[in-house]
């Protein structure tokens, strides 16, 4: 009788308790959000820009073909596109367009909007920038056949192209203002997305407003959001301290989540992830005594990752020890083999002695000395900067540090007119055609300023980008990153970044992403009452 | 006036040209993205970058006498658009900086006159060269941070005209002012002092003293209009300085103004904008200069008539 | 024989008597007390930049991650920074920094300004008018704005930050000098150096520029405040002086303001090393100034 009895008290409580610990956790619509970013938009068009400062603000603004599914990254599923197929011989992707979507101004959304979008994006007419034109190269053209579908064509198989059509910056634009002007994205706002445009003050805020129409029925939850521009790090921190801003989605250093976890407490929550982006040496390989292989690889040798992760960790954003392919995800070395590198190893005094060795070798003397350029923002550049120059003096080199603002430092980067250099890379997506392109021969990838031209890598690239078997792939990759870090050391990552976004406990509906490019449009994030 | 604008326009034309770096590749010198040489080539032709640089020196002289500043190179927005917005904040900080150092410059500078060679000198001496000696920007850190520790509040980090909302204009902008003003007020309390010193000593002060007429009126009326001359023309030249003390300030408390435009447009290397930027706060120097020597002749019926 | 006596007799008596330039000091001491505050800690200044080496008791770049936002104690008298280097090592060193940057600055910015200066007014007429316009156009930027802009041009870094410092003060300077140099222009000493045939250089050099040296010294010790101020806004901004060098304004910049709550020390001491320097620059300036030009007096 007990038992019966004690059981029915536990269901008679669990339908009082989980039901109540539900309500907690159900959305509430209202509330406008307040966040901060750091730089203002050049321009407003995703096509165009690179920087987070035009994302952050205007991404809710707009609606991509395919998206990534924020709770389960790398997962990708449609947006725009409600559904789509692959052909068998994987040279045409077929997306079915969902219907009803409308634009601001209450068009609807067809699949001619979709085509013209990408037109622009993968062969823009003459006048027209297309920031990542190139790594649609595979894609032979676009095809509309009726209001609903959309066909790629491409050249060759492509292991990422479904991903590229997931870039967050592959906003869906207007056909018919295309056709009016190409450019006119630039400076206005018409997309599709949860939120309609109300105001941009330049240099102050951006605001934007509920879309009432918006194809996903019951969302956004919030009313409105604001953008407030704030440069320095240290008014920012302020700022969500004193509760003006509640989130900020780049992320800001341990100390500062410290201060804030603090002095706020179970207000603020901290969500943390490790980030697609890593800082690099450049190494210009045309200027003695960097063209021989030995001072490279001292170059490497001298820097102790592990011990300066754990130090680096507590007071900037760099952490994770990683080689060519970001640390946690699928196709990063696992750690055994990730030590094998030059400079991964854990025995940092071996790694310095054969540094000390591989200089007096190459016969370099004691004391030599150069410089290492880098940009002038303090966290994280200088932070490495200093980091790598203190390990470079362990091993009898004499560094100067040359910060620079940042048109210099692109034009001595893009130029060669420096010796050594801190470069840095962020993507959106864990994709080894992304993260790999920067280490191929100059000729190929405008984006390796290090100056060297190496058919084997060109080769093992090409191959990897139309590798079909996922082991296959991998293999190339380690054997790619092996060449790069360990044999050649044409140039080097020294750490990863970590991603820290303490918040107030409030905002919820954000999950963080290892890209701060990801999960911008809002449109599932809501307030919790006060 | 004119040539000497014409002079700043060239100087500043020219040095930028030199300056490395080239906005183009700062644009696109984003992460994860490259851009081919012929996208950034036709973007430098969009910009006019690619002219002689004689022809582009003319066709912005052209503009400026036409009143037109061009767009930004950055944003491609009107300049005088740009400038408006933020001008706003600066002119008003400005103000109210002018006003906190007068406020603190002239009671302290005659305080000190009278009791010249007391502590009370000595004390109003040290804390108005304190003014002058700590950076303004560490002034402004150490006060955000007291307020944030001791008082958990921050001013607001964005900016409301102060016909649309008084309260959060004035709490956002009395800090820097404060800030700004302190520091602006060191050099006029020393010249009240010194010109309220001579003034004191002069013969019909102390006639007037003798014959024990109301000692305020005659200070009032005689004493200060003569002291204040000197220092209208400090406050004069230093308001202009203030263009130069907002460069900093408006760094440390996030302000939208023509000092954060200034730098960086200066790192962007947004050319039209730092030219426009540069003319406009060589234009207000001369300008405020004029109205000094207006003033100057008001204040003193002696000059008046040369 | 006692002095007494020897004096009684008429004998010279002489006395140890300090010498010349000690004499001139204490009597600066004595009638300008804050003056010589301000001299003491310029010297302090000096001492700590000359004798950095002697003095410091660390390696200010030597970074040791282990020790990383220590608050001041029997080791670390002013703490430690975000990469565990000791701050008071930092400070001292720094002021060879301020010094060298503020020092070479002005000096050069005054000197070549009075050389201008008193030029335009030895040569007077069309080449007065045209160096005066020019000067003109240089005084119309703020101080600031035209450091930016040269270091724009130049780039970071330590000489470039002198120069950018050194080219605004130069037309402050000149402007100071000429209004001097052209009340001595018509003095008979410099006509009379004329008529015996002296070169333009000779005349310009060793008659007029001594004539002004008051304002020249009063310009180049208010200037090196404002040089010191300047630098570290320089660096402040990220414009200036590179890490790892030790430098005042590069100690408040990022690290100093983000940690400020939980390592206060790293934002107050650079702060009150640049305060307290350019405090004393301007004390004994102002000092410096009523001494030795009596028109000028504040009273």
């Amino acid at each position: 009788m007990t038992m019966k009895r004690v059981s029915v008290c536990m269901i008679v409580l669990a339908c009082l308790i989980i039901p109540a610990a539900m309500a907690a956790e159900t959305p509430k619509a209202g509330g406008t959000m307040t966040f901060a970013v750091a730089e203002t938009p050049p321009s407003f068009d995703g096509h165009r820009e690179t920087t987070f400062a035009m994302l952050h603000p205007v991404a809710p603004h707009y609606s991509t073909l395919l998206r990534f599914d924020p709770e389960n990254y790398p997962k990708i599923e449609g947006e725009v596109a409600e559904s789509w197929t692959v052909s068998k011989d994987r040279l045409a992707y077929t997306f079915k367009i969902r219907k009803g979507i409308k634009f601001h101004d209450g068009s609807l959304l067809t699949a001619r909007d979709v085509k013209v979008t990408y037109d622009k994006i993968i062969f823009p007419p003459e006048g027209v920038a297309s920031a990542r034109k190139a790594y649609y190269a595979m894609v032979e053209k676009v095809e509309a056949p009726d209001e609903s579908t959309v066909v790629f064509r491409l050249k060759w198989p492509s292991a990422s192209f479904l991903a590229q059509v997931a870039s967050p910056w592959n906003f869906i634009y207007k056909a018919d203002l295309l056709a009016k002007d190409l450019r006119w994205y630039e400076k206005n706002v018409m997309g599709t997305g949860p939120f309609t445009f109300v105001e941009y003050v330049p240099g102050s805020h951006w605001v934007g407003k509920k879309n009432p129409d918006y194809y996903v029925k019951g969302r956004p939850y919030l009313d409105g959001y604001r953008a407030i521009f704030i440069k320095d790090t240290a008014p920012r921190a302020a700022a969500i301290r004193a509760g003006q801003t509640l989130i900020e989605f780049r992320g800001f250093n341990p100390a500062v989540r410290d201060d804030l976890v603090r002095t706020l407490g179970n207000k603020i929550r901290v969500q943390e992830s490790p980030w697609i982006c890593n800082m690099t040496v450049a190494i210009n390989n045309e200027k003695k005594p960097f063209d021989d292989v030995r001072v490279r690889r001292a170059l490497t040798l001298a820097i102790d990752r592990w011990e300066g992760s754990k130090f680096l960790s507590q007071i900037s954003i760099m952490k994770p020890v990683g080689g060519l392919m970001r640390p946690g995800s699928e196709f990063a070395a696992p750690e055994a083999e990730l030590t094998k590198l030059a400079g991964f190893a854990k025995d940092s005094e071996a790694s310095r002695k054969e540094a000390r060795r591989l200089l007096k070798e190459a016969g370099v003397p004691e004391g030599f000395s150069f410089t290492l350029k880098n940009r002038n923002i303090k966290e994280p550049y200088e932070a490495v900067g200093v980091f790598v120059i203190d390990q470079w003096r362990k091993v009898g080199l004499n560094v100067t540090h040359q910060p620079q603002e940042g048109g210099p430092y692109f034009a001595d980067l893009r130029g060669g007119n420096y010796e050594t250099s801190i470069d840095f890379a962020c993507d959106f997506m864990d994709e080894p055609d992304y993260q790999l392109i920067k280490f191929v021969s100059r000729e190929k990838s405008p984006i390796n300023y290090s100056r060297y031209t190496d058919p084997v890598l060109n080769e093992l690239y090409e191959k990897q980008s139309r590798a079909t078997d996922p082991k296959e792939r991998l293999k190339l990759i380690r054997q790619f990153e092996k060449r790069v870090l360990d044999e050649e050391v044409y140039q080097f990552h020294v750490l990863w970044w970590q991603r820290i976004i303490p918040h107030w406990a409030r905002v919820k509906g954000w999950t963080i992403t290892p890209s701060h490019y990801l999960n911008q449009d809002l449109r599932d994030v809501w307030l919790a009452p006060e | 006036m004119v040539p000497t604008l014409l002079g700043v326009a060239v100087l500043v034309f020219l040095l930028l040209r030199v300056a490395p770096g080239d906005i183009v590749e700062l644009k696109y010198a984003g992460v994860g993205a490259y851009v081919s040489q012929e996208s950034m080539d036709q973007e430098r032709a969009q910009l006019g970058l690619d002219q002689p640089l004689w022809k582009q020196f003319i066709d912005w002289i052209w503009g400026i006498v036409r009143f037109d500043f061009g767009a930004s190179m950055w944003t491609g927005r009107p300049i005088t658009y740009e400038i408006a917005i933020r001008l706003q904040l600066s002119l008003q900080l400005a103000i109210m900086a002018t006003i906190v150092a007068v406020l603190i410059s002239i009671p302290l500078g005659i305080l000190a006159a009278f009791k010249q060679d007391t502590w009370v000198d000595y004390a109003v001496r040290v804390f108005s060269i304190a003014g002058l000696a700590m950076p303004s920007f560490w002034l402004g850190i150490l006060m955000i941070l007291g307020m944030l520790i001791f008082f958990r509040w921050l001013p607001p980090m964005f900016f409301t005209p102060i016909w649309v909302d008084p309260w959060a204009n004035l709490s956002q902008l009395i800090w820097p002012a404060l800030a700004v003003g302190y520091r602006y007020s060191a050099v006029a309390t020393r010249m009240t002092r010194s010109s309220m010193l001579e003034v004191l000593r002069e013969d019909y002060v102390r006639t007037a003293r003798a014959k024990g007429l109301w000692e305020r009126l005659i200070i009032v009326r005689h004493a200060m209009k003569n002291a204040m001359l000197p220092v209208v023309t400090v406050i004069g030249l230093e308001f202009a300085f203030l263009i130069g003390g907002l460069v900093v300030t408006e760094q440390v408390f996030n302000l939208n103004g023509i000092g954060k435009l200034f730098v960086d447009a200066i790192t962007q290397r947004d050319y039209t904008m730092t030219q426009a930027l540069v003319l406009v706060v060589s234009f207000t120097f001369i300008v405020v200069n004029f109205v000094m020597d207006l003033l100057y002749a008001w204040l003193d019926p002696r000059i008046r008539y040369q | 024989m006692g002095e007494s006596v020897r004096a009684a007799v008429g004998v010279k008596v002489e006395r140890p008597t300090l010498p010349g330039w000690a004499r001139v000091c204490l009597r600066f001491a004595s009638r300008h007390p804050l003056g010589a505050v301000g001299a003491v800690i310029i010297l302090l200044m000096a001492l700590a930049a000359v004798l950095a080496d002697v003095l410091a008791p660390a390696d200010p770049q030597a970074s040791n991650y282990a020790l990383m936002f220590q608050p001041p104690s029997a080791q670390f008298w002013l703490g430690t920074d975000v990469f565990g280097r000791d701050i008071l090592s930092r400070l001292i060193y720094g002021s060879r920094t301020a010094l060298l940057v503020g020092f070479t600055s002005s000096f050069v910015g005054a000197t070549l300004g009075a050389i201008i200066g008193v030029s335009s007014a030895y040569f007077g007429g069309r080449v007065d008018l045209l160096i005066q316009r020019f000067m003109d156009v240089l005084l119309s930027f703020p101080l600031i704005v035209l450091a930016l802009v040269v270091v724009a041009v130049l780039g970071t870094g330590t000489l470039n930050v002198t120069l950018a410092i050194t080219i605004p003060m130069i037309p402050r300077c000149a402007l100071v000098t000429r209004a001097s140099a052209l009340a001595i222009r018509e003095t008979p000493y410099v006509t009379a150096a004329q008529a015996m045939g002296f070169s333009t250089t000779r005349i310009i050099f060793r008659h007029m520029l001594p004539n002004v040296m008051a304002p020249y010294l009063i310009l180049v010790t208010a200037f090196l405040g404002q040089a010191i101020l300047l630098e570290a806004s320089l660096s402040f901004l990220g414009l200036g002086v590179a890490e790892p060098t030790p430098a005042w304004g590069l100690m408040l910049r990022g690290a100093a303001v983000e940690f400020a709550e939980r390592a206060p020390w790293m934002a107050i001491f650079p702060g009150l090393a640049i305060s307290a320097s350019v405090f004393g620059f301007n004390l004994f300036g102002d000092s410096l100034r009523d001494a030795l030009d009596p028109k000028l007096r504040t009273g």
